[in-house]
């Protein structure tokens, strides 16, 4: 659909991931290898769902349509699983290598906090999933044409945009919440997070019905935002005195409990 | 999927499965692009117009480099045009032409407001009976025959004679657009049924985006003419490490052979008489390798095929007095490329048969388009003005009169009143030498063919027509009418070459065999993947014949695939099949009583055999050769020459074409603003959270909700 398109679909997509690699991630080199090997951790859960899917639609060797369309679904909710369980086994490498990181240099505190991996992980994982699933629709946006011959929507292109804005979003918050969740040891968390993601992947067969696909999509994460701001520390009234300027006195207040 | 057992435990076998799962994922997802296949319907059957260039123009037709996309807009009667050219709100527009509106007037008008049209796809048209079109211009290879100012000024530009009076001149022209034949009725289907769902607005109002748009893709790397682009290729070949050429020279083969054979290693002598059959190979339309050419090219030279086969098949052909050479020109078309390059050769010694060897020339011209019967004979008023010459045509025209009488379905005519030669071979060689020649024709003026050089010039135009229920095997050997016709046309050209080789007794019994006419018709005409033709083809080349008619357009990689068939085609009828094995076939030399000076040995795949498992092949032997048909301007590098033709193809390297939607502009910039404004608003927050952090997280964190 052009250039002007190119580059509005890019910064919907990728605009609040660049803006917080930016302001948050790009300042400290250890959470920028942090956040790689998060992305790596995705790519690598891509690759073995991938993988099972393949073997399976290998196995069945069906050319059926409706077969394969039931293939493809449980495909892509075999890849939830998958990376879930990719998050979790990160959790356990970041775990192991804190531990270690203290063991050698107890007083110190260069490590990230795992609050702050958990915030890195999540966006790692958020901005490969991102990329991966929309740079293909972002080159094709390029040429001249638009969606729509064969009677498909002519909004694919910014649907799938803020479609994947808002899963990288949603990466940022399951991956906080999620790695509380493992270090209080509450399982129901790692379910509940896991519930959404198949959720919020299941809705996506039902194109095209784009916006109920979307408000779902964006309902899901304006909730698990609000849950992850309270398990990363923050509260109403954090909230109210950022807002109202009253700062100051919050953190002299803050620095004393401490 | 397969598990790779190993014999040394299972880990060398699990990384292997790994590796080969991961390659065979690798490749699946390399399968295809489906958003693509969402957008873009790829239109693959069409014909592109391409680019040629001469000594000193451009011909043809042009896009960008990354295509030229339009609005589609459907152009049905001239009223539709109005449309594109003044009234459409959305220009650039690709306008889909219907075949008939396919004019000069119509072209002039697009040409002439560049800026509104992107483009042209044009559509087949069902050609009736009072129809014509010919985008060849009316006085062909004008220039390059024998006629100028300063020989023959009054025969010169066709000012006697206009021989092409139908011709527009079309695709001698220089559009700065592309133009693509659609060939597939379905695909024109398609895009119109794309334009009346999206581009027809209410009421004639302007139409709402999306439009259905077309994008063509023919980008021809050369400009100016000949002489730019060889400057430009041999620059780049002499100090370019990876060269890159921009046009080749249209270059073939020339198919020769004769009746006795001779050796081609030496030259003849002197005083060996030869008797020239010629005829022309090719032909051209307005598209890049469309080129049915029947009337103008196949049914001439089918014809002398017969008539080479009829000839040989006299009994005392060793004992004539005079040799016959049968030769085949190919680009005649583009100024008389192969006959300027076999005279050129004649003149240097490079071929076998010298001028000087040459008794007399029998050329034929256009034959399939008789009108009650008459064959009309052509000969050149100029050369005769030398009394000997004279006297010579003379003899040359009763001799066919006399072996024309014994065919009474062909009346040879002699013509009224001095007339320049029509555009033919014969022309070159006048050129070379004043010899004695004629040149057969269906027509005595202007001629018949009401589609020359067009893509309508096919097996239709020469009423050449099979019954729908038959298959394509009984079609091969059904004898049309037209093949008949074209058959005592051979008998009467076959009786003639006798003659004029010294041959008095079998004359009568000379005939034509109007079953060979008729399969080579339909080979050439109709579908070129039957059965005689792959059986008298090498095994290499059967790809060569596809179920479609041959094109028989000159190109630039050679041999094509009409000289090759033509090639094998005389080889099978005026050559022997022998006992050769195959070895024996590729190497005779070690074989008595065969020689390769005198022969040409060809393995052939030959007929199925009973049970219709496997081919018998044979060693055919015949005189058949082929001879370089390049321009000799490209030999002696004068590109600038208006001796000889300098024609040229550009290089390109992607065409194709496409349809897909397009979306507004209004809509592009919006959706370019929205994104700018997420981007900057996102900026803006994670700073402000940021620098916050403190503040809102208890525990030192980076920001994580963005509040809606």
């Amino acid at each position: 659909m052009t250039v002007p398109v190119f580059f509005g679909c890019a910064f919907i997509a990728f605009g609040p991931a660049f803006a917080l690699y930016l302001f948050t991630i790009a300042t400290d080199p250890l959470r920028v290898i942090f956040l790689i090997a998060g992305a790596f951790f995705w790519l690598v859960s891509l690759l073995f769902s991938s993988m099972f899917w393949f073997l399976v639609r290998v196995i069945t060797n069906n050319r059926d349509e409706s077969v394969q369309n039931y293939l493809l679904i449980f495909g892509a909710l075999l890849s939830v699983c998958i990376q879930e369980l990719f998050r979790l086994a990160y959790y356990k490498l970041l775990k192991k290598a804190s531990e270690g990181l203290k063991s050698i240099n107890p007083e110190e505190d260069i490590a990230p906090s795992m609050q702050l991996l958990a915030y890195v992980s999540g966006l790692g994982f958020g901005i490969m999933s991102g990329v991966f699933s929309f740079v293909n629709t972002l080159s094709n946006s390029l040429g001249p044409g638009t969606v729509g011959i064969h009677g498909d929507s002519p909004q694919f292109f910014l649907n799938s945009a803020f479609m994947t804005l808002v899963i990288i979003m949603l990466h940022v918050f399951w991956g906080v919440v999620f790695f509380d969740g493992c270090e209080k040891n509450k399982w129901y968390i790692l379910l509940t997070v896991l519930l959404t993601h198949l959720v919020v992947s299941t809705q996506t067969f039902l194109s095209p019905y784009y916006e109920v696909n979307l408000v779902t999509a964006y309902i899901i994460m304006v909730l698990m935002g609000i849950w992850a701001f309270y398990v990363a520390g923050g509260s109403c009234r954090s909230l109210k005195f950022c807002l109202l300027c009253q700062d100051k006195d919050f953190l002299l207040y803050n620095q004393r409990s401490r | 999927m397969a598990t790779t057992r190993g014999g040394s435990g299972p880990d060398p076998g699990s990384r292997g499965l790994l590796l080969l799962s991961f390659s065979v994922v690798l490749a699946g997802l390399c399968g295809g692009n489906s958003v693509e296949r969402k957008i873009y319907i790829p239109l693959n059957k069409t014909a592109p117009c391409v680019r040629l260039l001469n000594a000193t123009h451009q011909i043809g037709c042009q896009s960008s480099i990354s295509g030229d996309t339009g609005v589609i807009h459907v152009v049905e009667k001239e009223e539709d045009l109005k449309w594109v050219l003044t009234d459409g709100p959305n220009p650039p527009y690709m306008v889909l032409l219907e075949g008939k509106l396919f004019t000069r007037d119509v072209m002039e008008k697009l040409k002439g407001t560049t800026s509104r049209i992107a483009g042209l796809a044009v559509t087949l048209a069902k050609p009736n009976s009072t129809s014509s079109f010919s985008p060849s211009v009316q006085c062909p290879n004008d220039g390059f025959g024998i006629y100028s100012n300063s020989y023959g000024p009054e025969f010169a530009h066709c000012k006697k004679t206009l021989w092409n009076e139908l011709g527009n001149g079309l695709a001698y022209e220089d559009f700065s657009f592309p133009i693509f034949l659609l060939e597939d009725e379905n695909e024109t289907k398609v895009i119109k049924q794309c334009y009346q769902d999206h581009n027809l607005g209410q009421n004639g109002s302007a139409p709402s985006f999306p439009l259905c748009a077309m994008q063509l893709f023919s980008h021809m790397h050369a400009v100016i003419s000949t002489a730019t682009c060889m400057r430009r290729s041999f620059i780049q070949s002499t100090f370019s490490i990876n060269p890159e050429i921009v046009c080749d020279p249209l270059s073939d083969y020339n198919v020769w052979s004769m009746l006795k054979p001779i050796n081609t290693s030496g030259g003849l002598e002197p005083d060996v008489r030869v008797v020239v059959a010629a005829t022309r190979l090719d032909s051209r339309s307005f598209f890049w390798n469309v080129a049915p050419g029947a009337e103008s090219a196949v049914a001439s030279f089918v014809t002398q095929l017969a008539a080479a086969e009829a000839l040989h098949k006299a009994p005392d052909v060793t004992t004539l007095s005079r040799n016959v050479m049968f030769v085949f020109f190919q680009g005649e078309t583009f100024d008389y490329i192969g006959s300027s390059r076999m005279v050129y050769d004649m003149e240097n010694g490079k071929f076998p048969v010298r001028l000087e060897n040459i008794d007399s020339f029998v050329e034929l011209g256009q034959v399939a388009l008789r009108t009650s019967l008459d064959l009309w004979m052509h000969t050149d008023p100029m050369s005769q003005k030398n009394e000997s010459v004279k006297n010579q045509v003379e003899d040359l025209l009763a001799t066919l009169e006399k072996s024309g009488a014994g065919v009474p379905e062909v009346v040879l005519r002699r013509l009224a009143q001095s007339q320049a030669l029509p555009p033919s071979s014969l022309q070159r060689f006048l050129r070379a030498r004043n010899i004695s020649g004629v040149v057969l024709a269906d027509h005595s003026g202007s001629f018949h063919n009401r589609y020359y050089q067009s893509i309508y010039d096919t097996a239709e135009n020469i009423n050449v027509t099979y019954p729908e229920w038959q298959s394509p095997e009984e079609d091969l050997n059904f004898v049309t009418d037209t093949a008949k016709a074209l058959a005592n046309v051979a008998t009467v050209l076959a009786r003639a070459l006798y003659e004029l080789a010294g041959g008095t007794n079998f004359s009568s019994s000379i005939q034509a065999d109007p079953q060979t006419v008729t399969r080579l018709l339909y080979g050439f005409l109709v579908r070129a993947n039957n059965s005689w033709f792959q059986s008298i083809l090498k095994h290499d080349l059967r790809s060569y014949l596809d179920d479609r008619p041959l094109q028989h357009y000159i190109a630039v990689s050679s041999p094509t695939n009409t000289t090759y068939v033509v090639q094998y085609a005389l080889a099978n009828l005026t050559g022997k099949a022998t006992n050769l094995t195959r070895e024996q076939c590729q190497d005779p030399s070690k074989v008595p009583n065969e020689s390769k000076d005198l022969y040409e040995y060809s393995w052939v795949q030959g007929p199925w055999n009973s049970n219709k498992t496997e081919r018998l092949p044979q060693c055919v032997r015949s005189t058949v050769r082929l001879a370089r048909a390049l321009s000799p301007a490209f030999e002696l590098s004068q590109w600038s020459s208006t001796e000889y033709s300098t024609w040229a193809e550009s290089r390109w390297k992607d065409i194709q074409a496409r349809i897909f939607l397009i979306a507004s502009k209004e809509l592009e910039f919006i959706t370019l603003i929205v994104g700018f404004s997420i981007l900057v608003f996102s900026l803006i927050v994670t700073y402000c959270i940021n620098a916050k952090a403190d503040v809102l997280f208890v525990a030192p964190r980076e920001p994580g909700a963005v509040s809606y």
